[in-house]
């Protein structure tokens, strides 16, 4: 078993290596074959990892010691138990996928080789982020993602910047730097919060630290609470800390399906999942509160925005968002394993939906606006049945126990709500599935259904390649099948997990609760139905309104950020340059070059050249060294 | 009786000339005459002073320095020679080509 995890852990980090050769050479298929086959070997491990730890029990390995330094050992190892294998399979699945497809959708871009070699590193880093049996090998993972995560959004790094007004995003470059910047601000939090652990139980081990809990007093407890909750926020991109997700769709659409959707925004999840024993504590209790209540305003605060937002992948990444809100919600009030089951499910789903957005891109040229679509369904089946069906799943379609994936897990989430008597947060939970179900449909009807608004440009849009559309069918089956598994599942996981259990009242009207989600998905989706599907008619009264307005500009808060953060700071930075380094710092530097250089040139008189001035001033030296050497023997005979 | 001071005194008024000699003089020839007076004043000093102590080494080293003195003025007149034949002068001030 032991070699089978090497084997999951390092094959993409060999396909990363094997691109990396041909960075710089054109594009070669043999990366896209290699780096596909390589994940493909990584899943099937993880598959027979998975079946292992269901059958035998979690696997343990001690790779090497990796820091020994007086008391402070902490060994390099990996750690395969429920929580870690259900996400290695749903990485590398989602991976390999979307690594088959990246081979048809980056099919003429000139870095082909390099983008292979940054996702297969991506791959690596997060099984590192997922295996790892201690905190710092699960940071050293995280930043791996973040580098990865960075290099990919701003893979096109050689786009200018734009104004604000063109795309939101500015240019590639900036969105990367945000993104990287935005997930440093969090990761201090997390440093933080693993320093904290570190200092009050002496080990960043996940089993003796979580043994250790119970001894530490309440305020230790809720500062490594927040502390390491606040890593989680910047990962997963919550508020406030959530505009750079939006942005990161600068990135290749494979991209943003593997890293920005399926993948690397659940870390911060995967993270509150790890350390459940410690947000289960009592003495922590309101911070899990807390983030339950910042999940369920994060899901309905995306999902405002994506009601009105036009660009194709910035929907997706806003229900991206929302969805996260849903999975911190679960997390938050203890229902650990639905927040796993839903982050699988959605990891499916999800990464369908952008894939698809992505061949729709790839037909239309690289165009985003839907509103500039329409009527694609007819040159596009296979694109439209995937995206249908992965909205449906994302509307949480299905009734009396029969339904797609995210019928299963997100109605689990708002029961967890309602189990626990928090009719606040099931509430807006409910609204915002209704919001789900109506922007996802927007979506679709507007660029699949109605007239062909491109049809006076010269685009003429044609389906993916076969093999990418027969690659993308693992996620299709995934996002209609997931859900059945929910029982199974359950009993997998709680192994390790809390077993969350909905009381009796519950479980007896869950029907009707699953009922009431029920309409609002449906009603969301027969709105969108009557509004768009004939074709837009654009309305300029509303698109006018203040909260039109509001919400296609993300609230402002880019803006803001924009003027309360970046202003600022650009002045502070123009200031210390302008003053601090140029007026001080370097006129000190400088003055002491000058004054050896003036002191040289007003010394260079004494070399004349002439023999007998030099003999002159060994003279006068030796004078002064006899006038030295008399005085202090005075001194120091006068001293004594 | 003539004792040390007077020969350390003859030392140092010899010493003195020699060195106002390497000061002053500009002709190079002169200068090695003005530094064997140097020496010499040294050798004095050296031999009066071993005499006090009754001690032999001081007069050995004055033998070591006549001699040193002897090869150094051999070497350095051989120099003289060349220089001159090359400029035709042996006058310091013109000898200036290490100007900074």
């Amino acid at each position: 078993m032991e070699n089978l995890l090497y084997i999951a852990l390092f094959s993409p980090l060999v396909g990363s290596l094997f691109a990396a050769l041909f960075a710089m050479s054109p594009k070669n298929i043999i990366t896209g074959i290699v780096t596909s086959a390589l994940l493909l070997i990584s899943f099937i491990a993880s598959a027979i990892l998975f079946e292992h730890v269901m059958t035998v029990g979690a696997v343990h390995v001690t790779m090497m010691d990796w820091i020994m330094a007086g008391d402070m050992l902490i060994p390099f190892g990996f750690l395969v138990d429920q929580i870690s294998v259900t996400m290695m399979v749903v990485v590398t699945l989602v991976s390999t996928v979307v690594h088959i497809y990246s081979i048809g959708y980056m099919d003429h871009d000139k870095s082909f080789n390099r983008f292979f070699s940054y996702l297969s590193a991506f791959v690596f880093s997060m099984m590192v982020l997922v295996m790892s049996d201690n905190f710092l090998g699960l940071f050293i993972g995280w930043e791996g993602v973040g580098v990865c995560s960075w290099l990919l959004i701003g893979f096109w790094y050689h786009k200018e910047d734009v104004s604000r007004d063109v795309n939101p995003s500015i240019s590639p470059s900036w969105a990367a730097n945000e993104a990287f910047i935005m997930n440093r601000i969090a990761d201090l939090g997390m440093l933080i919060g693993i320093f904290i652990l570190y200092w009050n139980t002496g080990s960043l081990q996940y089993d003796v630290v979580f043994a250790a809990l119970p001894n530490l007093s309440d305020g230790i407890l809720v500062a490594a609470a927040i502390a390491l909750f606040v890593g989680a926020m910047g990962k997963s991109a919550q508020f406030p800390l959530h505009t750079w997700l939006t942005d990161a769709m600068e990135g290749p659409t494979p991209v943003s399906a593997l890293i920005h959707a399926a993948t690397m925004v659940t870390a911060g999840v995967f993270l509150i999942i790890r350390a459940n024993p410690l947000y289960a504590m009592e003495a922590v209790e309101w911070v899990s509160y807390f983030i339950a209540s910042l999940g369920t305003f994060v899901a309905i605060f995306a999902a405002s925005m994506a009601l009105v937002c036009r660009d194709l992948k910035r929907i997706i990444a806003f229900s991206t968002l929302s969805q996260l809100g849903y999975m911190f919600a679960a997390a938050g009030l203890g229902a650990y394993w639905i927040a796993l089951f839903h982050l699988a499910a959605h990891a499916f789903f999800k990464a369908l939906l952008f894939l698809g957005a992505g061949n729709v891109m790839h037909a239309m040229n690289d165009e985003l606006d839907i509103f500039k679509m329409g009527g694609l369904k007819k040159v596009m089946r296979w694109t439209y049945l995937y995206m249908g069906l992965a909205s449906l799943a994302l509307s949480g379609i299905g009734i009396a126990g029969v339904g797609l994936a995210g019928y299963f897990s997100k109605d689990a989430i708002i029961e967890t709500a309602f189990n626990e008597q928090n009719y606040i947060l099931w509430i807006i939970l409910i609204v915002t599935a209704g919001m789900t179900a109506f922007y996802s449909f927007r979506q679709v009807f507007l660029t699949f259904h109605g007239s062909k608004r491109y049809a006076d440009t010269e685009i003429h849009p044609h389906d993916m390649y076969k093999y990418v559309l027969i690659a993308m069918s693992p996620l299709a089956i995934l996002a209609v099948i997931a859900g059945f598994f929910k029982g199974w599942f359950e009993e997998f996981v709680t192994v390790l997990l809390p077993a969350y259990k909905m009381s009796e009242e519950t479980h007896h009207i869950a029907w009707i609760l699953g009922l009431v989600v029920i309409a609002f998905a449906v009603g969301g989706i027969v709105l969108a139905y009557i509004k768009y599907n004939k074709g837009l008619k654009r309305n300029e009264e509303l698109e006018n309104s203040l909260v039109y307005r509001l919400l296609s500009n993300q609230y402002y808060i880019p803006q803001l950020y924009d003027k309360i953060f970046s202003k600022p700071y650009a002045a502070f930075s123009r200031f210390s340059w302008l003053t601090l380094d140029q007026k001080i710092v370097d006129a000190t530097v400088d003055g002491i070059g000058n004054m050896i250089k003036t002191g040289g040139d007003n010394t260079r008189k004494i070399q004349t050249g002439n023999l007998s001035d030099y003999l002159r001033w060994m003279a006068r030296g030796v004078v002064l060294l006899v006038i030295v050497a008399f005085i202090s023997h005075q001194l120091s005979q006068g001293a004594n | 009786m003539i004792g040390l001071s007077h020969y350390l005194v003859l030392s140092a008024i010899l010493f003195s000339i020699g060195l106002v000699g390497v000061l002053r003089r500009k002709n190079l020839l002169m200068l090695f005459f003005a530094t064997e007076i140097m020496l010499n004043a040294a050798n004095v000093a050296f031999a009066a002073i071993s005499y006090h102590y009754n001690d032999l080494s001081g007069q050995m080293f004055a033998f070591f320095v006549v001699a040193v003195a002897a090869s150094e003025i051999a070497v350095g007149l051989g120099l003289l020679v060349i220089l001159y034949k090359k400029y035709g002068t042996l006058d310091l001030d013109e000898f200036t080509v290490m100007r900074g």
